[in-house]
This record gives C-alpha cells, structure tokens and sequence, in this order.
C-alpha cells in the first residue's frame, strides 16, 4: 500500500531527533554545523548567525563539502521543521551519525527572539559576475562580500602591480589604491599588462584606473598620484586592510614597513631579478617585518632595479599573481599565508624553493620593545642607513 | 662538499656559476673557501671585521644562520648554503 506523506513524516519524526531553537541557541561556538536546507529566496530574508546555506534539494550533493566529518555534530533547520526532517534522513542514509532537526524552524527561533541576520544580498549580476567564487565554500556569497567591502592597496601599478591589480579587481575586492606618481612609458608594456601602448605619457594611476573598471564596474579606485615619502605614509596607508608592495627602492620599502607595523596592516611584499622572483607577507606580530629580514639595505651596486638589470616579463607576473593570491587568503581570512616564509622562483629552472624567516626579538620595529616604545611616544632608533662601502666597485655583469 | 647556491647578482664574480660546490665544516669555513676561490665576493659578503653583512642573508637547507649559530654554523656533507642580498626589484618606478 503507497504511504501518505503523513506518514512519511511520521517515519522521519520517530528516526530523527529533534531539537528545540532554545537547544540551539545554547550551543557553544562551533558547537555543531548548522545548516539551513531552505530555498535561496528564504534564506535572503534572514537565517540563523553562522549558519551555513545548503538547499534541501542540494544536501545529499553539497553536505560533504561543508561537512567532511561524518561523526561531527549537525542541525538542520528549515522553516516550519518538517523540509529538515527529510534533510536529516538523507545525511543519516549517508551515514551522518549526529543529526538533529531543529523543531519548529526558523519561525519557532524568531518567535523565541534568539538572533538572526540577513545576509550581504549580491545583486544578480554580482551572483552571475562572481559564481565560480559563490560555488567555493570557503569564499561563498558571505566571502564575496567580504572581498566587495575589502580595501587593498598596491604600492606601484606597474610589473608587479598590475597582474596583482588585474585579478583583485576581477575577484571583486571592491576597492584598490594605488600609489604611483609615473607615466607609461613604452619600455615598461614588455610587462606592465594594466597599460596599453594607446596610454603611453598617460598618469598610470588613471591608466590602470581604465583597464581596472573596464574589467569590473564593481571596483573604486583611490589613485594616490604621490611618491611615498614620510610626510604621507600615514595618511596613504589608514584604513586600508592590505598593501601590495611592488616598490623599487630600499627607503621606500623600510617606510612603509614601519608605517604598516605601527598601523598593523599586512603587506604581502615581492621583488624581481631577471630571471627570479622572492615573495612573502609581512602580518605585523605574527611573522617577521622587512627589518627582521634585512635590517640594513645593501650598497646599491649589490642591487641593481629592473630598468638597470632588466627582467623577464614574466617574473613580475607570477609573483605579481602570487601577491594576490595572499592578498584574497588575508582578506578572507582562509588558508595559510607566507607570514615566516619567503618563497623564491627561478623562472629558467621553474623551480620554487622555501626558506624559513624568523622575528627579529630586538627588530627596532616589531619587537615587543619596539611597541612599547612607540605607545610611549618614544620610538626606538634605527640603526643608520647608510651601508658600508664596497673595498672594491662592483660592476654588474663582471669586471670590463 | 655543501652546495653553495650563488644569486643571480653575484654570478658574474664566481665565472657565472649558479652554484659552486665547497669544503668547510662550517658556514664559516665555507665562506672563507669561497671567497678564497672568488676574492672580490669578500668585501660583498663580509665585513671589515670578518662578519656577516646585514643585507645578506645566509641559509643552511632554508634556516637562516642569524638563528642558528652565524658563521659557526655546522654544515654537513652536501648541506645547501644560500647566499641571499636584499633585492632591490619591485620595479614601478624606473628613475
């Protein structure tokens, strides 16, 4: 005899257990995954804080990946109570051992006055522009718009600027400073991919400024057409959640490492030699800052820039794309970024190789003293910059 | 004989070489022997008191000696040492 639904639902009422909104409600943090298996179109009016969307006619398809441990404790709410019933005998039949439905829904937890938040609503562009970020759990339409409301900031919007600037504004971070006070030149399209040979003599702040918002309309862009110097470091780099560092000068680079260790932003940092590339993130207190790695910047013989040593086009362009890459995993606060690890890459042997970075305990900058001092308003000093004279000139490219 | 990795930028004072294979049982002694070999690298690596250079870093199998024990260093039979200067190279402005 065919069963009725009462009775289907009678059968998911005697094998699953139930809990209550107040039950819920009294979890500890993380105390369980709670999934709400209602339609998208009701999930935007408000759902449970922390909970995650996985519609009921996606559970059995997407549960995995939200929900790898099949012992780890999950509840399931619907709005009424009964859709999760069902929900909940799929994940049982997929031998999910600790699920729970939580009775009366998402109604029952509103009528408790427990707390609740709508959710960023992504327009249906944004939904379509952005869907192979949405698809990603651990980006998703909350991730996206994290990324939307994100402030990154790119010293230079020139080899390394541009890939970083090109793929931060197709993931949406929804504003880019960039500081650069220089004009496209022909000699810099061999790598520089946000200029057009159209744009030569133009401000690269309102060149890259073009390509970024033909790319996506969604990006501000805050040109700061300046060179950074002491007087406004502080004023360029507030507010902003993280830096790209493509600067060419040693003195440039120490200042907006101080400036980013007192202001506590991470800069992801990268520099290019011809054929090779180094990479790393500077997070404030967490792993090392530029002075913890190099405390005094060489002669400049010893380190010569691109325009003197040339480089392949396309080392700033890996590690220009690797900076964004840190950059979205800080600002998104997922995976493990190269805070304590500088990452080098040779592109004639396309190799990688890791080297282990350490804090400096007595750094002037970042060390505990450090920090003391600068609360009391009396910085350490930094030992001077000016670095010892080579016995001997150095002649790149070997003696004449 | 450790490996002693040679950056791009001091390739021109070892013949061009990428690496140079050296004895010493220290970072120490492996220094001395290379700038033996090549001695216009030892005002580059070192200095007028036989110390390491603060804008060069050196490795042993990817730990930064400044943390191990410096020059004292132990370095084993096919250990990598990695010479590695502060690049200057984001390169936005050229001038």
């Amino acid at each position: 005899m065919p069963k009725t639904y009462a009775d289907l639902l009678r059968e998911a009422r005697a094998s699953i257990r139930e809990v209550t909104p107040q039950d819920v409600g009294a979890l500890p943090p993380g105390g369980a995954t709670i999934v709400d298996v209602r339609e998208a179109s009701e999930w935007e009016q408000g759902h449970l804080p922390d909970a995650v969307h996985i519609s009921k006619s996606y559970v059995e398809q997407q549960i995995e990946g939200a929900v790898p441990d099949r012992d780890a404790p999950v509840v399931l709410y619907c709005a009424g109570g009964v859709r999760s019933l069902f929900a909940a005998q799929s994940l049982e039949q997929l031998g999910y051992t600790n699920v729970a439905s939580m009775s009366g829904g998402f109604q029952a937890w509103k009528s408790a006055g427990l707390p609740w938040e709508a959710p960023v609503i992504l327009s249906a562009e944004q939904k379509q522009r952005y869907s192979r970020h949405l698809l990603i759990p651990e980006v998703g339409s909350a991730g996206q718009a994290r990324l939307l409301g994100s402030k990154a900031l790119l010293i230079g919007a020139g080899g390394l600027g541009s890939p970083a600037a090109l793929y931060l504004a197709a993931a949406g971070v929804g504003t880019i400073g960039i500081v650069d006070f220089d004009v496209v030149d022909l000699s810099n399209l061999q790598r520089q991919i946000l200029h057009t040979n159209d744009r030569i003599g133009e401000r690269k702040v309102e060149s890259a400024r073009k390509t970024i918002n033909a790319l996506n309309p969604d990006v501000t862009v805050i040109p700061h057409e300046e060179m950074l110097v002491a007087g406004n470091v502080d004023r360029i780099i507030a507010g902003y959640d993280v830096i790209i560092d493509g600067t060419d000068t040693f003195d440039t680079r120490y200042l907006l490492n101080d400036a980013a260790v007192a202001k506590n932003i991470p800069v992801v940092h990268a520099s290019v030699f011809r054929f090779e590339g180094q990479l790393t993130t500077f997070i404030p207190f967490e792993g090392p800052c530029y002075r913890c790695l190099y405390p005094t910047p060489p002669p400049p013989e010893l380190a010569p820039g691109c325009s003197v040593a040339g480089v392949l086009g396309v080392v700033p362009g890996i590690m220009g794309m690797l900076q964004a890459n840190e950059a979205l995993k800080i600002l998104l606060g997922i995976g493990d970024t190269l805070a304590g690890r500088l990452l080098l890459f040779d592109a004639l042997d396309t190799s990688f190789t890791e080297l282990k970075l350490r804090r400096d305990p007595s750094c002037p900058v970042c060390s505990t003293e450090a920090v003391a001092a600068r609360a009391e308003g009396r910085p350490l000093a930094i030992p001077s910059f000016a670095a010892p004279a080579a016995e001997q000139p150095f002649i790149l490219g070997g003696p004449a | 004989m450790s490996v002693v990795k040679i950056p791009t930028v001091l390739r021109p004072q070892v013949g061009g070489n990428k690496e140079v294979e050296l004895a010493g049982a220290t970072v120490g002694a492996v220094v001395d022997a290379l700038t033996t070999q090549y001695p216009s690298l030892k005002s580059q690596l070192l200095t007028a008191d036989g110390e390491l250079n603060r804008f060069v870093n050196v490795y042993v199998n990817g730990q930064d000696v400044r943390y191990l024990d410096g020059l004292a260093t132990a370095v084993a039979e096919r250990d990598e040492v990695r010479l590695l200067p502060a690049m200057a190279g984001g390169e936005h402005r050229e001038r």
